[in-house]
C-alpha cells in the first residue's frame, strides 16, 4: 500500500542515479541521509570556529583575531550548532527512524519533505555568507539582544534575519510532517502508548517546534522593522522596551533547548533496553515525564532574565517554576537507572554513548538547577559557568545522543557494522576530551569569568589553558570520526536484519541495509 | 486506512497545524501589547503613568507620610543637550500634588529635537506614581543655544506600599526620530500601529 | 568486584580532595565562587554551597547505583535479565523526594532573594551609566560625577609587554564609596545593554538603555574590588572593568573635597595655552584610551565599521568641524559625544594629536580654549 503522493516512486522500486535523485526526492531515508550530512558538514564548520574561540582563549591577551571578528566567531558558532548541527542532525534521524519504527512506509508529506529540507542549505549558505560582508557578520550573540542586534548592528544583519526566517520555516514544515506521519501513518495495532519513545519525544518535540519557531520569526521581523523601517518595538528612543526582545526571544528560547534535549531523550532511551536486554523501565511515565518538561518549558522562559530588574515576585515565581523541571528530569534518569539495573548489560559502542550521555547529561541537568536558583543566578549569569552547563546539556547531551545514534541505527541504513574498535577509540577519546574541554569552564566561570569576551585577566590563564587543549582534541575527535562514517559506508561485516542481540521493534524486523521501501504493506502490531 | 482517507486526514494535519503556526506568529506580535498591559499592571519596567490634574487633585493628602523622590537625567550621547534636574530630591506626602522643573540647553547651533523617556525605580512603585504634566509626554525641540525650563507635575498614590520610602525618577533625553515628527508618543502602546 | 569499585572511588575521591586543595593554595587554579565582602555576597556564597552539596549528594547516589549496575549487572558476568519494568509505588517516590528537596532548596533561596532586592532606606544613591565600552559615575549626593575607562596599555593587550597583576583590572576613575553606608546603584545606560557586576558584592544587574534598575551595598571593609561588564556589548565588551574602591567615612570625605578640588582645576587648566610637544602627549595617551578601540592605534579605523583618522577629510580639513564632530559626535553612528566625558585641555589634545599623527601632517593646534569655546 502506498500513498497517493508517493504513486511515481511505485514503479521504479531502486533508487535513481545521479545528483537529480538527491535535489528531488521525496524518500524519507535519502532525506534522513541528506538532513544528517547536513547536520554533520555544519557541526564541522561550527566546530572550526570553536576552534578559533579557543585558540584565541589559549592564553590572555590578543593574539589569533580582533575582538570584534570573535564575537562573529562566537555568535556563528551558537547560531550553526544550534540552528545547523543540533536541529537538523535530529530532523534526519526522524526522517530515517520514525516511519520505519511505526512501520509506515514513508512520511505523510513526502513532497513537502523535500522543501524543508532544500531549503536548508540556502539558508546555511546564507547565514555564513554574512562573514564576508563588508562590516562583518552577526557579533551580538546568538541571543541576539536587542538593541546591540538592531540599532548597533552592522548591515549583514538583514540577511542573518532572513536566514533565521528560512530556517525557521524548514523547521516548522518538519514538525507538521512528523505529526501528520504519526497521527496518520502508524500501522495497525501500534497505538499511541505502544509507539517506541523516540517517536514519541519526537511528537512532543514537533509541537513545541510550531508553538514556537513562529514566535522567533515574528522576533526577527520585529528587528526588521525596528531596523529598516522606523518602528521601535526594541527602541526606548520611541518608546519601546529592550527587555521586551528578551521576553519574545526566551519565549521561543527556552522550549528551543528542550526541542534539542528530548529527541535524545528518545534516542537514549531506545539504545539503553537493547544493550540491557530489558525491557524500558516506566515507559507510561517517559512519556507523561516528557510531556510535562515540554510544558514547563512555555512558563519558565524568564529565569534567563534574572538580572534585567525584573520584579521580587516575577523572580520568586519563575525561580519556582524552573527548579520543578527537575522533578520529570530527575525521573528520566531514575528510569534509565533502573532500566540498566539487573539487565544483562553488553557495552557495544552505542551503549558507551548512551551511558556516557546519562551521566554527562546529569551534571548538566544538575547546574542547571543551581541556575535555577535567582539569588545564586545573580552570581552565575552570564559567566564560564553557564557556557559549561550549556555544552554539558547540548554537547555530551545532544550531540552525544546523536552519535549514539549513528552507531546504533548505522549498520540498519549502510548494512555494514561499525568497527567497533574504531568506534571505541572515538568514544574513548571524545569523553576524555570533552571532560577536560568543559568541565574547567565551571572553574572559571564561579571565580568570575564572563562569557563571550575575547581577552581575559591573569587568575583564568592555566584553566583555559587546559580548557583549549581538551578543545582541540575533542575537535580532533570529530574529524577521526568522518573516517569512521566513511569506512561503514564503504563496507565493513555485514549486518543482520536484528543488528544487535537485544534490539526490538519495528525497524529491527526489515533487512539490513533498509530497502528503499520499506512497509509497503503495513505490518500487524500486536 | 484507505489511500484517500489519510490523505484527507493529512490535509487536515497541515492545514490545523498551519493555522496554528500562523497563530503563533501572531501571538509573537501580540506579545508586545500583552507585555504593556502586564507592565500596567505590575508596574514592572517603571512605566509610569499619566492622569488629568483634576484626579490628581481630588485625592486626600496623607500628611503623617513622607516619601523621597530622586530626578535623575541622562542624555544619550547623540543629543548635544545638556539636561538635568533643577533639583536633587524633595521630600513629599503622597497625594500632594508636587511641580518641579528640569532644564535643558541645546548647545548646538542648530534646531533640535529630544524625546525624554522616563523611568521609575523601584519598578513596583511606578503604578503608584503619575503625571498630570510632564516634558516626556510630547517632543520638545529647542533652538540654537536655546534653554528651556521643563516643567513635571506628579503625584504619589497614597496607597504606595509602606516599605517603599525612596522612589528615583530618571529622564534619558534621546534625540527624536525624523519621521515621527510632531507625532505624540504614548509609552509602549503605539509600536504595533506604527506598522500595521 | 564490588568492594574494588569502591576502593577506585575511595582513591578518586582522595584524588578530587587533593586538587582542591592545590586549587585552594595556588590562585592560578581558582575553583569556585568568591564568598565576597558583604553580608549578602556572604548568605549567595553559603546558599551556594548549600545547593552545590545537594547537587553533589545527588549526583554520587545515582551514579553510584549506575556504577554498581554497570559493572555487576552485565552479560559477561553472566547477570540474566530480570523482568521487570514498571512500578508505580516506586515512581511515585522518586518523583516525591526530589520534589521534597526542592523545597528544602527554594526556603534559603526566597530569603535570601527578598534580602538582596531590598534597597530600602539607604544612605546615599550613585548612578551607574554603562557605555560603550566605559562605565559613568553619578554621585547624587554630592554633584560628582565622572568616566570609568579602561588603563591597560595596549602593548600589553596585545603582547609586546608583560602583562601586570592586574592585567585587563585597571581604571583611571575607580568608583570610591565609604563603609558602613547602605549604598543604593541606580543602573542604566546610554547605548546597549550592559551589565554592572562586582563579584565581592554578590550580584550583577543589567543596564537597561532608557529603564533604570536599581540594586544595593553595604561594605564593611576598605579595599578594592574588581569586575567586569557581565553582558555582551560589542567589539570591547571584554575590556570595561570595574573597579570599586571602599574607604572608610573619612578617607571617603577626603575624596570626595578632592573630586571638587579637581573639577575647579580643570576648569583653571581650560584657560592655559599648552605647546605642540604638551599638546601631542596628552593627545596621545587620550587617543588610545578613548578613540584606539574603533578607530584603531594606528589611526586606520576598520574598514566599513569605524572610519580612519589617517589622512579622512575630517582631521585634514576643517578645525571647526573637527572640534564640533569631538565634542557633539556623530547621531546616528557609534562616533559619542566626547565634550561631556573629556575635559577641555584632553579634548583639545586629543584633535590636536589627531591632526598632527598617522601622516596627517597639518600643523594645526587646538587650545583648551578653542574646546571651551566652541561649546
Amino acid at each position: 500500500m502506498s500513498t497517493a503522493t508517493t504513486h511515481d516512486d511505485h514503479h521504479d522500486h531502486g533508487a535513481p542515479s545521479g545528483l537529480m535523485r538527491w535535489v528531488t526526492t521525496t524518500n524519507h531515508k535519502d532525506i534522513g541521509t541528506l538532513y544528517l550530512w547536513f547536520a554533520f558538514i555544519m557541526l564541522l564548520i561550527g566546530g572550526a570556529m570553536a576552534m578559533v574561540i579557543r585558540a584565541e582563549l589559549f592564553q590572555p591577551g590578543l593574539q589569533v583575531v580582533d575582538p570584534n571578528f570573535f564575537n562573529t566567531m562566537t555568535t556563528m558558532h551558537g547560531l550553526i550548532m544550534v540552528f545547523g548541527a543540533i536541529m537538523p542532525g535530529m530532523v534526519g534521524l526522524a526522517n530515517w527512524q520514525i516511519p520505519l519504527m511505526i512501520g509506515a512506509p514513508d512520511m505523510a508529506l513526502p513532497r513537502m519533505n523535500n522543501w524543508s529540507f532544500w531549503i536548508l542549505p540556502f539558508a546555511g549558505t546564507m547565514l555564513l555568507s554574512t562573514l564576508f560582508m563588508e562590516g562583518g557578520g552577526p557579533a551580538f550573540g546568538w541571543t541576539f539582544y536587542a538593541p546591540l542586534s538592531t540599532t548597533f548592528a552592522p548591515a549583514s544583519t538583514d540577511f542573518f534575519i532572513f536566514a533565521i526566517h528560512m530556517l525557521g520555516f524548514s523547521s516548522i514544515m518538519g514538525a507538521i510532517n512528523i505529526i501528520a506521519t504519526v497521527l496518520n501513518m502508524r500501522a495497525p495495532g501500534m497505538t499511541l502508548m505502544k509507539m517506541p519513545l523516540f517517536v514519541w519525544t519526537w511528537f512532543i518535540t514537533a509541537f513545541l517546534l510550531i508553538a514556537v519557531m513562529p514566535v522567533l520569526a515574528g522576533a526577527v521581523t520585529m528587528m526588521l522593522t525596528d531596523r529598516n523601517f522606523g518602528t521601535s518595538f526594541f527602541d526606548a528612543a520611541g518608546g519601546g522596551d529592550p527587555v521586551l526582545f528578551q521576553h519574545v526571544f526566551w519565549f521561543f528560547g527556552h522550549p528551543e533547548v528542550y526541542i534539542m534535549i528530548l529527541p535524545a531523550f528518545g534516542v537514549v532511551s531506545e539504545i539503553i533496553p537493547t544493550f540491557a536486554r530489558k525491557k524500558l523501565f516506566g515507559y507510561s511515565s517517559m512519556v507523561y515525564a516528557t510531556a510535562s518538561i515540554a510544558f514547563l518549558s512555555f512558563i519558565v522562559y524568564a529565569h534567563h532574565m534574572f538580572t534585567t530588574g525584573m520584579p521580587v515576585a516575577g523572580e520568586l515565581y519563575f525561580m519556582y517554576a524552573t527548579i520543578m523541571i527537575a522533578v520529570p528530569t530527575a525521573v528520566k534518569v531514575f528510569n534509565w537507572t533502573a532500566t540498566m539495573w539487573k539487565g544483562s548489560m553488553t557495552f557495544e559502542t552505542p551503549m558507551l554513548w548512551a551511558i556516557a550521555f546519562v551521566f554527562l547529561f546529569t551534571i548538566g541537568g544538575f547546574t542547571g538547577l543551581m541556575m535555577g536558583i535567582a539569588p545564586a543566578d545573580m552570581q552565575y549569569h552570564d559567566t564560564y559557568f553557564i557556557v559549561a552547563h550549556f555544552h554539558y546539556v547540548l554537547v555530551t547531551g545532544a550531540l552525544f545522543s546523536i552519535i549514539a545514534a549513528f552507531y546504533y541505527w548505522a549498520p540498519k541504513w549502510t548494512g555494514h557494522m561499525v568497527d567497533e574498535r574504531l568506534g571505541k577509540i572515538h568514544f574513548w577519546w571524545s569523553v576524555i576530551s570533552v571532560n577536560v574541554l568543559f568541565f574547567p569552564q565551571h572553574f572559571i566561570g564561579l571565580a568570575g569569568m564572563p562569557r563571550r569576551i575575547p581577552d581575559y585577566s591573569l587568575q583564568f590563564a592555566d584553566w583555559n589553558m587546559i580548557s583549549s587543549l581538551g578543545g582541540f582534541a575533542f575537535g580532533l575527535a570529530q574529524v577521526f570520526f568522518i573516517y569512521v562514517i566513511i569506512k561503514t559506508i564503504r563496507g565493513g561485516k555485514a549486518a543482520t536484519a536484528e543488528v544487535w542481540e537485544g534490539s526490538h521493534g519495528l525497524e529491527w524486523t526489515i533487512p539490513s541495509p533498509a530497502p528503499y521501501h520499506t512497509f509497503e504493506t503495513a505490518p500487524e502490531v500486536k | 486506512m484507505a489511500m484517500d482517507e489519510r490523505k484527507q486526514a493529512n490535509r487536515r494535519v497541515v492545514k490545523r497545524l498551519g493555522m496554528a503556526a500562523l497563530l503563533m506568529f501572531g501571538f509573537g506580535f501580540a506579545l508586545v501589547p500583552l507585555y504593556d498591559v502586564f507592565c500596567e499592571i505590575t508596574g514592572l519596567n517603571g512605566k509610569t503613568g499619566r492622569i488629568e490634574l483634576e484626579e490628581a487633585l481630588s485625592q486626600t493628602v496623607d500628611e503623617d507620610r513622607e516619601v523621597t523622590v530622586e530626578f535623575l537625567a541622562t542624555v544619550h550621547s547623540e543629543l548635544p543637550w545638556e539636561f538635568r534636574p533643577m533639583l536633587r530630591r524633595i521630600k513629599v506626602h503622597p497625594g500632594e500634588v508636587i511641580e518641579v522643573n528640569y532644564f535643558a540647553r541645546n548647545m548646538t547651533a542648530e534646531m533640535v529635537t529630544g524625546q525624554a523617556v522616563p523611568s521609575l525605580a523601584p519598578g513596583l512603585a511606578a503604578k503608584y506614581f503619575s503625571k498630570t504634566e510632564c516634558f516626556c509626554f510630547t517632543r520638545q525641540a529647542l533652538g540654537p543655544g536655546e534653554s528651556k525650563e521643563m516643567p513635571l507635575r506628579f503625584i504619589v498614590d497614597p496607597e504606595l506600599p509602606e516599605n517603599v520610602r525612596t522612589v528615583s525618577l530618571s529622564y534619558t533625553f534621546y534625540q527624536a526620530k525624523p519621521e515621527e515628527a510632531g507625532k505624540e508618543i504614548s509609552m509602549g502602546s503605539g509600536t504595533l500601529d506604527s506598522i500595521m | 568486584m564490588f568492594a574494588k569499585t569502591l576502593k577506585g572511588a575511595w582513591y578518586s575521591l582522595w584524588g578530587a580532595v587533593l586538587l582542591l586543595g592545590a586549587g585552594n593554595s595556588y590562585a592560578d587554579y581558582p575553583i569556585n565562587l568568591t564568598r565576597g565582602v558583604t553580608d549578602i555576597s556572604n548568605k549567595v556564597f553559603d546558599l551556594h554551597m548549600l545547593i552545590f552539596w545537594i547537587c553533589v549528594g545527588a549526583c554520587v547516589l545515582v551514579f553510584a547505583v549506575l556504577i554498581y549496575s554497570i559493572f555487576t549487572h552485565r552479560k559477561s558476568k553472566g547477570a540474566v535479565a530480570a523482568e521487570f519494568h514498571e512500578s508505580t509505588t516506586v515512581e511515585i517516590i522518586w518523583t516525591t523526594i526530589p520534589f521534597l528537596v526542592l523545597v528544602a532548596m527554594a526556603v534559603p533561596a526566597t530569603t535570601t532573594l527578598l534580602a538582596l532586592e531590598d534597597t530600602r532606606d539607604s544612605d546615599m544613591s550613585i548612578q551607574v551609566t554603562g557605555y560603550q565600552w566605559k562605565w559613568k559615575y553619578d554621585y547624587l549626593d554630592d554633584d560628582i560625577s565622572f568616566f570609568s575607562v579602561l588603563t591597560t596599555p595596549r602593548e600589553q593587550i596585545e603582547g609586546d609587554a608583560p602583562k601586570d597583576d592586574t592585567y585587563l583590572m585597571d581604571v583611571d576613575n575607580p568608583i570610591v564609596v565609604p563603609i558602613n553606608k547602605k549604598i543604593r546603584f541606580l543602573i542604566t545606560s546610554n547605548d546597549v545593554i550592559h551589565s554592572w557586576w562586582v563579584p565581592a558584592l554578590g550580584w550583577k544587574q543589567d543596564a537597561v538603555p532608557g529603564f533604570i534598575n536599581d540594586a544595593w551595598t553595604e561594605l564593611t571593609e576598605p579595599g578594592t574590588y574588581r569586575g567586569k561588564c557581565a553582558e555582551l556589548c560589542g567589539k570591547d565588551h571584554g575590556f570595561m572593568p570595574i573597579v570599586l574602591v571602599a574607604k572608610t567615612q573619612e578617607d571617603y570625605d577626603a575624596w570626595v573635597e578632592e573630586q571638587k578640588g579637581a573639577a575647579a582645576a580643570a576648569a583653571d587648566a581650560a584657560t592655559a595655552t599648552l605647546t605642540m610637544d604638551e599638546l601631542m602627549a596628552k593627545g596621545e595617551t587620550a587617543y588610545n584610551s578613548h578613540c584606539a578601540a574603533c578607530h584603531q592605534a594606528n589611526g586606520a579605523g576598520i574598514p566599513g565599521v569605524f572610519p580612519a583618522i589617517a589622512g579622512s577629510a575630517v582631521a585634514i580639513g576643517d578645525v571647526a568641524k573637527h572640534i564640533d564632530i569631538g565634542i557633539n559626535g556623530v547621531p546616528g553612528t557609534a562616533m559619542q559625544a566626547f565634550g561631556e566625558q573629556l575635559s577641555a585641555v584632553d579634548l583639545a589634545a586629543v584633535i590636536t594629536y589627531q591632526r598632527n599623527a598617522f601622516g596627517n601632517d597639518t600643523g594645526d593646534m587646538v587650545q583648551p580654549a578653542d574646546i571651551v569655546a566652541a561649546k
